[in-house]
């Protein structure tokens, strides 16, 4: 069974044809990279599964998006909140919010009215450890989550997307903003976290899709070219640009 | 440069010559006039000031006891009750005799309180002048009696006309900010683009009507309707000019605020969205407060929009000088009192320097407000 799959999906921005045509699923519990040149639809693509693309105007959609086999656009029993809920997000740049540590973490929950405190104490103490965050800032939880550094920032972002438990997990270029060592223990913590969810991951970094995913997917020019087990991508790849851009002779 | 350079030279220059007319009301009598104040050489009281001379001319103090002497009725007598006491003869045709007279009534009556114009002062004085205290500070800010052509003493106490400036830009406010910050809110968030063209420049055009127009309003539909709804005797109140200059404030507030909320980065909303927010509660939890700052800019300056408001106000709070106590009685603002007493206060006399003054202290106010606004914006530059 599919975890998350789009069939002949396109994308426009207006006129311009971003995605076009993609066919491609995912398993439940893997790493997937999405790999490929800068503006190749990458973001567009991972956008589709949170429905994000629908707060641009001018955005329209076809074809079929699933999770857990359910189409998620065309579905009227499909709230995009409890969509959102199911599908959590983190993004290239830290952008925690101008509140406490804690109140970061619990913010998935109060949204969705899960407000009782010794839940959300619980709660917020188990995102930050599994985000491996807790021992960092157990002792500051009211402080604001400004003052922390960018990695712990990013961290605390994946904790708060984890708070409300979701199955699936996107993330765009997160450890792009960030130096090499907070790089390390986010691949660290996406290794663990696949224990528990489905994870598709932007990178432009080729070392970290292959050491974090399954499966790599390689975009250009909005087509999806190439879509793979990871260690075939990197070793054996069909495609002559998907060869070049993986041993980093592309354009 | 050169035209920047003049023009904080020209906004310098006029602050001085304000604060220099205003601050030489501090060194005058309340006296009107030249008039003096003679009592009898044994009468102990020796020192008087505005608001009592004021108190002692409409007979709310008649016995010398109140104001520090013997147990003794005042026996008021100004230069208009002279035929009272002596004939046209005895004075002279040309007033020759008058300064030894008034010497003589004041000598032979100890507990008389005579207010007279100095140049009738007797050569061989037998009496004693009584020292009026000059108009000071203190007083001006905290007297409550505003009559600034009152005989002999004018009567200058603003704090009815700072707190009614207060009280009616307040609630200006607080009518202006909820209706403000929700049509920011609108346009900002939810409004698509073609409504928002329609009425950006609507509300801009808001803010290019004259105040007087404003009055208008208010004067045709505001005031009658609070006289209805009320069932007040005037509909000319302090909540007819609090609405009034809530509307004129609404296009500062809505627009600083609009650009505020604009200024919310995409990145904090949809981090909000993301996590299964509406987006009523991510404009309640994430928008507002990070523009919270913005927010209270809009605020201030909508403030300061409203104190300095002049001709609106003038026509629809009835501009009684009173202590405002409740929202529906008549008040006059300091804006409203230099429009309308300027004209008639004759130049360098007490009552021009007093408006003079009034002027400083509502420059005070607005720059306090001004530095309010500065630090305030600097500290949410910073936090970014
Ligand atoms: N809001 C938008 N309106 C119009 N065009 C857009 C919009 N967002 C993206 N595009 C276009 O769609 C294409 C794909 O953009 P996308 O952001 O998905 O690329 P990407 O692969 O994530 O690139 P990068 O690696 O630089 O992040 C680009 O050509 C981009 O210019
Ligand atoms: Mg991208």
């Amino acid at each position: 069974m599919n975890k998350i799959e789009t069939k002949n999906l396109n994308l426009y921005y207006g006129t311009f044809h971003a995605l076009k045509g993609i066919t491609m699923s995912v398993k439940a519990n893997t790493v997937t990279a999405l790999i490929g040149p800068s503006g190749c639809g990458k973001s567009t693509y991972l956008r589709l599964f949170n429905r994000m693309n629908d707060l641009i105007p001018g955005v329209k959609i076809e074809g079929d998006v699933l999770l857990d086999e359910k189409d998620i656009y065309n579905n009227k029993g499909m709230r995009i909140d409890e969509l959102r809920k199911k599908v959590g997000m983190v993004f290239q740049k830290p952008n925690p919010f101008p509140k406490s540590i804690f109140e970061n973490v619990a913010y998935g929950l109060r949204v969705n009215g899960m407000n009782h405190a010794s839940f959300v104490e619980e709660r917020v103490e188990t995102s930050l450890k599994q985000a491996a965050l807790w021992d960092e800032v157990k002792d500051k939880l009211k402080k604001s989550a400004f003052a922390l550094s960018g990695g712990q920032q990013q961290r605390l972002c994946i904790a708060r997307a984890l708070a409300i438990e979701p199955s699936v997990l996107l993330m765009d270029e997160p450890a792009s903003a960030l130096d090499p060592i907070s790089t390390a223990k986010i691949e660290d913590l996406i290794y663990e976290l696949k224990n528990k969810y489905t994870i598709i991951i932007v990178t432009h970094n080729m070392q970290q899709a292959g050491r974090v995913s399954d499966k790599t997917a390689f975009f250009y020019l909005g087509d999806l070219i190439e879509y793979n087990d990871t260690n075939i991508i990197f070793t054996n790849p069909t495609d002559p640009n998907t060869q070049s851009y993986v041993t980093g002779r592309f354009g | 440069m050169i035209s920047s350079g003049i023009s904080s030279l020209a906004v310098l220059l006029i602050v001085i010559f304000l604060f220099r007319e205003g601050f030489s009301l501090f060194s005058t009598s309340p006296l009107e006039n030249k008039n003096i104040i003679v009592v009898n050489k044994t009468n102990p009281v020796s020192k008087l000031n505005a608001g009592q001379i004021k108190a002692i001319f409409d007979q709310e103090i008649t016995n010398w006891k109140d104001l520090g002497g013997n147990n003794d009725s005042i026996i008021l007598f100004t230069i208009n009750d002279i035929s009272n006491y002596f004939s046209d003869e005895e004075v002279g045709a040309e007033f020759e005799f008058l300064p030894d007279k008034l010497n003589a009534l004041v000598d032979s009556n100890p507990t008389m309180l005579a207010v007279y114009q100095d140049k009738y002062l007797a050569k061989k004085f037998s009496g004693k002048i009584v020292n009026v205290a000059k108009n000071n500070i203190p007083d001006f800010i905290m007297g409550k009696q505003w009559f600034p052509t009152a005989e002999p003493a004018v009567q200058l106490g603003v704090a009815p006309l700072i707190l009614g400036t207060l009280l009616v830009s307040f609630f200006a406010i607080l009518f202006a900010l909820p209706v403000g910050l929700a049509t920011a809110i609108y346009m900002a968030e939810v409004a698509d683009e073609r409504l928002r063209k329609i009425l950006k420049p609507v509300i801009e055009l808001l803010a290019g009507i004259p105040s007087v127009v404003y009055g208008f309003f208010g004067l045709i539909v505001i005031v009658p309707m609070i006289h209805d709804v009320f069932n007040l005797p005037v509909g000319e109140t302090a909540l007819a000019g609090s609405i009034v200059l809530g509307i004129m404030a609404l296009p500062t507030i809505i627009t600083v605020s609009e650009d505020a909320i604009r200024n919310t980065p995409r990145s904090m909303k949809e981090a909000s969205l993301a996590l299964g927010a509406n987006k009523w509660q991510t404009i309640y939890r994430v928008v507002i407060p990070y523009s919270m700052s913005g927010i209270s800019a809009a605020a201030i300056l909508g403030i300061g929009r409203a104190l300095g408001e002049t001709m609106a106000v003038l026509m629809v709070t009835g501009n009684a000088a009173v202590m405002p106590k409740s929202l529906l009685q008549p008040v006059r603002t300091i804006p409203a009192t230099i429009a309308a007493e300027l004209g008639e206060a004759p130049a360098g006399g007490v009552h021009y320097q007093a408006l003079f003054a009034l002027g400083c202290i509502l420059f005070l106010i607005t720059m306090a407000i001004n530095i309010w606004v500065q630090a305030i914006s600097t500290r949410r530059k910073m936090n970014k």
